[in-house]
């Protein structure tokens, strides 16, 4: 972590209306650090879908486990960590819902939304015990498209006070 | 975070669902199937889901809406959608869901497909 650096880490219940608050907070650190309207919708949509499978699929809806949010920006991104408390999940076993015999299927697009949506995706074995789900998105620089024109790469991690 | 609305309406024996709101996990998913398994189970079979003002779905509320349709078709009815917002128009179209879906953007003429 550098002095820049700035790190929110969040433990969540495994309930429905946990997946509406991560996203609202995300979406809040998003607007403040200066993503466009798009890009917010993007990393809300992501940030849901993460929290969705952690819930779901990781904690299988069991309350007495938790779901970990953490957020940290850095000079240049914004990176998402939602960690399960579930047996975790290697990304090479999950279908691909775009192929023929998957598209109607209820279910399976969230972690496709995390990938097309984010700048960078992956998921690893969480210090949890479960799935760690990591994405990230490139801060904008002030005057750049996906800029709303609060923040950007340069002001959104300022340096700290002594 | 906003929920969703649902108002049905007959025009020419097709049953229109003008929904309004989000359509994800939770509340939105769950009115959505209750208003098709109603419909079917009242013998709907022909429906056309108006989702004007459905400004956001996620994963979730487009399972429900795949969900619908098939049960929909097992029924031996069809499930169309009218007036798809730009983010659920990209949504499907990166989800491949155009493949699947009719869609609509006037409603007289969606009206008008349905055999």
């Amino acid at each position: 972590m550098t002095p820049e650096a700035k790190h929110l880490e969040v433990v969540l219940d495994t309930h429905v209306e946990s997946v509406n608050l991560a996203e609202e907070m995300c979406l809040r650190v998003a607007e403040a650090v200066g993503f466009n309207e798009d890009e917010c919708y993007r990393i809300g949509m992501s940030v849901r879908e993460g929290v969705i499978n952690a819930f779901h699929y990781g904690n299988q809806e069991k309350p007495e486990k938790k779901i970990h949010l953490v957020v940290d920006l850095t000079q240049d991104k914004m990176i998402i960590h939602v960690m399960d408390e579930g047996k975790g999940f290697r990304l090479q076993d999950v279908p691909d819902p775009l192929a023929e015999e998957n598209l109607l299927s209820t279910s399976g697009r969230g972690i496709f939304l995390m990938r097309t949506f984010m700048d960078e995706f992956d998921v690893v074995s969480g210090r949890t015990g479960g799935a760690e789900i990591i994405m990230s998105k490139k801060i904008p620089a002030p005057g750049s498209p996906s800029s709303n024109g609060n923040g950007g790469a340069s002001s959104a991690a300022p340096q700290q006070e002594a | 975070m906003a929920i969703l609305y649902a108002t049905i309406r007959e025009v020419d024996t097709i049953t229109i669902v003008d929904l309004s709101g989000r359509i994800s996990l939770g509340e939105g998913s769950a009115l959505l199937r209750r208003t098709v398994r109603d419909l079917l189970d009242n013998g709907h079979t022909r429906i056309l889901l108006n989702l004007g003002d459905v400004n956001y779905i996620d994963s979730s509320g487009i399972g429900e809406l795949v969900s619908g349709f098939t049960a929909v078709r097992s029924r031996e009815g069809q499930l169309k959608l009218l007036n798809l917002t730009k983010k659920v128009h990209d949504l499907l179209q990166i989800t491949k869901l155009f493949t699947v879906f009719e869609v609509y953007s006037d409603e007289g003429t969606a009206v008008g497909s349905f055999g």
